[in-house]
């Protein structure tokens, strides 16, 4: 029988605010355990929660940016559970009056566009982070367990899409373009790593064409989209196995194991929490204004699809290249500071798309790391622009750049690499060659064209490269007339 | 002269004039703590030797005083004080100190008070007689063998006690007005969000409200006036929307008042009556205009406050998992144990079974017909309220349905206990103001009358009050007072 598989996603985002979600402590990654803390943090008696407003603009955008409408009013609730790394025993979350509803995001893989809605975005807290001792560094096993309390009340926000997803690649395509979006909105700084963007996804399938839902099964806190798409694809192929071999599929959460491949169950859903929600007396309800919202929207920076569209049409850049460039900010960025610095923006485009792309694909980098800046980028383009250096030469020289981060014009000045425009030069040079090779000169004189290439290249492997093509080409037909 | 008779604003003005110092005032204070708190047991911490230093150091300055510079001060066990032991009358919390000073003991603190010390409550303010305190009872000035009233009793005896020239307390359902009831001294309870709760350890976070236990109305007005306020750390707290000032000599002329049929009836002792209708002869003979009010559902106060404040409660009460701090049960092999055991001997009776409430009334498949359901009687009490506030300026009640009952008297039967705040209950249901003033006594004991106003009108409910006060003309003060003024001081 023929399956489909439903897939619904529910991101975490670690909003990168100034200070945390309900006190003053600040946001950040790591550092000497329990520094950032506070009576708030720390669930001292007597402390109460403050919204960090900044944090309620965040979601704004990130809201407005999914297309979600804002309700005018949404309220906080207590979700309530007994673990070491929740300090106050509940934690401040939204339940049924979240920040943002109904939105969606469309994605393009291989030329179709695919809709995914967004049931949700609404706003809680980040737990502590449990440290157990012991080599494993996991609780079973472990002889005693820390607290690191500075990531207590870090604002995230939760993503929820509807079950709208039907293949692993079309999951991993949307965290994808999430991502991008939440990078453009500048919120997060959506590190997996680090834990500051994290994914669940549930998971069910049913017979082709039907429209019921099956029994779905979680893969919880997978840590990088690559491993999302695998891990569905492997529990997909699961279900499938169990329904075609007469078996029921359990409601449970299931663990992909990256290094083996396998997938294994990890508890089952039957021994579910009562969370026990109620409204969070502490708190008074968000009021989202319509000039809140207008104002946010107002403020929310172009997003990839627009910019690859304002690419299209003002750079004239091909459809393929504007979505290349624009599937991360950093690049585009990237691609618009090199621009600015040389209006060959074809020419940025195409460099950015074989010769960076590919020295960062080769060698691992990410964009951040990459030591060529696009003022020097923009300075290497402009050389070749002027003839200064041939169109090769300077792809080398490009690829010393990215390794010591030197100046194009200091590499050129010092292997002496400047191309040879002088014609006196190279017409001594042609001569000499000719000389030498009689037989393809009666080859060409007897009207074989593409011999001119043969001492071109004989040419080129003299000055090893650094001949104007252009010139040298010229002189050889006046030559060889 | 008996320093212990001087009110608040009294012995401001003596130490301002200079015919008073802040020291004789506090050690007054002390010496009545010492010779007689082994009885009472108001405190659960007494801090005389920084009481004297900070007394001292009021006397030696030579600056402006502050404005309440060398008044003794009681503080509740549920207000968080930096580096001094708070117990919230709970063995979970044995030995705590706080890391920081509740906001409305900082701006205490700030305008000059001297502190002697932490008060006895009801473990976690849940409880009408301070028996439910992990550290034992307090006992009621008047009569030893009666209870203070709770959960402030710890407060109001040190106030009726002589222990303390005004104090600190938290109400919740009625904590600062019975026990003042009781104790036969003033209790206000202001509208919910004048003062700020950050500091003070929650109890049901949206019916608590911190408030003065005094001597007098006058007091209770001064106090007031450094209590409320806007918080940037508590959003419920607002920027109290006029000044307060001090109650002037004034009769009722005009004053619309009206008697709240339901909390009259049923259930109130005849003696407590009796000296309730006499306290309403003389009001009407001050000029003010009686009615009858009616609050329509106030029979279903009582259920829905018991459901909704413990399931508050159940989470309020989390963080006390033996995990950051206070109490840790030793001796166990797992996390599930080290929470169980740990919240079964650090939590007393009352607290556990108001905990076990809320989580029922929280639970899956419960929600509706409970919480859900309380809730809505929340706002048809609040609505009552509007109605009857609309037709009257101020609406009046015996403080509770008895006066002081014996120790060990309701421990037994916790519905009864229950029912001792059922004419203060239905106030925090609507977040209203509502004052609590000695009218009489009734065999011996005091009798509370509560006067309940519109929200964020503290002057007007404090002028009437005050008004009420000189009508009464209520001058008693308890046997421990009351012995010191042959003392010859």
């Amino acid at each position: 029988m023929e399956y489909e598989a439903v897939i619904g996603l529910e991101i975490h985002v670690e909003l990168s605010t100034e200070s945390k979600m309900f006190c003053g402590c600040r946001v950040e990654f790591g550092g000497e355990p329990n520094t950032r803390t506070c009576p708030v943090c720390l669930a001292h008696p007597g402390a109460l929660p403050v919204i960090n407003g900044e944090a309620i603009r965040s979601i704004a955008r990130i809201g407005l940016a999914l297309d979600c409408s804002i309700p005018e009013k949404s309220i906080f609730h207590r979700k309530n559970y007994f673990y070491p790394d929740l300090p106050k025993g509940y934690q401040i979350s939204q339940f049924d009056q979240p920040f943002a509803v109904d939105g969606h995001l469309d994605v393009t893989l291989e030329d179709e566009t695919y809709r995914v809605g967004i049931e949700r975005v609404h706003q809680e807290e980040d737990t502590a982070k449990n440290i157990h001792a012991g080599e494993s560094g996991r609780i079973s096993g472990s002889t005693y367990s820390m607290i690191d309390f500075n990531r207590s009340g870090t604002p995230l926000v939760e993503i929820v899409t509807r079950p709208e997803i039907h293949s692993p690649q079309v999951a991993r395509a949307f965290l994808n373009k999430l991502k991008n979006t939440l990078l453009y909105l500048n919120v997060s700084d959506c590190n997996m790593e680090e834990g500051s963007l994290r994914c669940d996804a549930n998971v069910s399938i049913r017979p082709a064409g039907e429209t019921g839902l099956g029994v779905k099964t979680e893969l919880k806190n997978m840590n990088s989209f690559k491993y999302i798409e695998k891990g569905l694809e492997q529990e997909i192929a699961r279900q499938v196995e169990l329904l075609e071999a007469g078996d029921r599929i359990v409601q449970q959460t299931v663990h992909y194991d990256v290094a083996s491949g396998d997938i294994s169950a990890l508890r089952s859903k039957e021994e579910a929490h009562d969370y026990r929600y109620f409204p969070e007396p502490d708190l008074v309800p968000i009021i989202a204004s319509a000039e809140f919202v207008e104002e946010i929207r107002s403020g929310i920076p172009e997003l990839p699809h627009a910019r690859a569209q304002r690419y299209i049409s003002t750079f004239g850049l091909s459809d393929y290249n504007a979505e290349v460039i624009t599937s991360s900010r950093d690049l585009a960025d990237y691609f618009e500071e090199t621009v600015a610095h040389h209006d060959d923006a074809k020419a940025v485009s195409n460099w950015i798309m074989g010769e960076l792309l590919g020295y960062l694909n080769a060698t691992g980098q990410d964009l951040s790391e990459c030591k060529v800046t696009p003022e020097e980028l923009a300075a290497l383009l402009g050389m070749i622009r002027s003839g200064k250096v041939s169109q090769n030469i300077g792809k080398e020289v490009f690829i010393e750049m990215c390794d010591t981060g030197s100046k194009a014009v200091d590499i050129v000045a010092t292997k002496g690499l400047t191309q040879i425009s002088d014609e006196s030069e190279l017409e001594t040079l042609a001569d000499s060659v000719i000389e030498a090779n009689p037989a393809q000169v009666e080859q060409y004189r007897a009207g074989k064209q593409q011999v001119l290439g043969f001492f071109v290249g004989q040419i080129m492997k003299e000055t090893k490269g650094r001949a104007n093509p252009a010139v040298v080409n010229q002189i050889l037909k006046k030559k060889l007339a | 002269m008996n320093l212990l008779r001087l009110t608040a604003v009294e012995a401001l003005r003596k130490m301002e004039q200079g015919a008073l110092s802040a020291v004789d005032l506090t050690d007054a204070y002390l010496s009545q703590i010492a010779d007689h708190d082994g009885d009472v047991s108001a405190y659960l911490k007494v801090t005389g030797e920084s009481a004297r230093s900070e007394a001292a150091a009021i006397d030696s300055s030579r600056g402006d005083r502050a404005p309440l510079a060398g008044l003794p001060t009681a503080i509740k066990d549920v207000l968080c004080t930096e580096g001094v032991t708070t117990t919230c009358g709970s063995k979970i919390l044995e030995n705590f100190e706080p890391i920081y000073t509740a906001t409305c003991v900082r701006k205490m603190m700030d305008a000059g008070i001297v502190t002697l010390g932490k008060t006895n409550m009801d473990e976690f303010a849940m409880g009408s007689s301070t028996e439910n305190s992990a550290y034992g009872p307090t006992r009621n000035p008047w009569d030893l063998g009666r209870v203070p009233g709770g959960s402030s009793g710890g407060s109001a005896a040190a106030v009726a006690a002589g222990e303390a020239i005004w104090a600190l307390g938290s109400d919740t359902g009625g904590s600062i007005r019975q026990p003042a009831a009781f104790c036969g001294v003033v209790g206000l309870k202001p509208t919910y969000g004048s003062v700020s709760r950050y500091g003070l350890i929650a109890f049901a976070s949206s019916f608590d409200q911190v408030g003065p236990i005094t001597k007098n109305v006058m007091d209770a007005a001064l106090m007031m006036q450094f209590l409320v306020g806007k918080d940037p750390l508590d959003s419920t707290s607002v920027v109290y929307p006029t000044d307060i000032p001090l109650p002037v000599e004034r009769d009722l002329s005009g004053i619309r008042i009206g008697i709240v049929k339901e909390l009259v009836g049923e259930g109130i002792d005849p003696g407590v009556m009796t000296v309730f209708n006499e306290a309403v002869e003389k009001l009407k003979a001050a000029g003010a205009v009686i009615g009858e009010a009616s609050l329509p559902h106030s029979e279903y106060a009582l259920p829905a406050y018991y459901i909704l404040a413990p399931a508050e409660a159940s989470a309020n009460l989390a963080r006390f998992d033996g995990v950051r701090y206070g109490l840790r049960a030793g001796e166990t092999s797992d996390i599930s144990e080290m929470y169980e055991k740990t919240r079964s001997l650090g939590f007393g009776e009352e607290v556990k079974r108001r905990i076990m409430l809320g989580t029922y009334a929280l639970s899956s498949g419960y929600y509706d017909a409970y919480y859900g359901q309380a809730q809505k009687v929340r706002t048809l009490i609040v609505q009552d309220f509007e109605r009857a506030l609309a037709e009257f300026d101020l609406l009046i009640s015996p403080t509770t349905p008895t006066t002081a009952f014996g120790l060990g008297e309701k421990t037994d039967d916790p519905l009864t206990m229950y029912k001792s705040d059922i004419c203060t209950i239905p106030v925090n249901l609507a977040g209203l103001p509502a004052i609590s003033i000695p009218a009489g006594l009734s065999k011996g004991l005091p009798v509370g009358f509560q006067i309940i106003g519109k929200a964020f009108t503290a002057p007007h409910l404090l002028q009437a009050a005050y008004s009420a006060e000189l009508a009464f003309g209520f001058d008693k003060v308890s046997p421990l007072i009351e012995r010191r003024d042959h003392d010859g001081i």
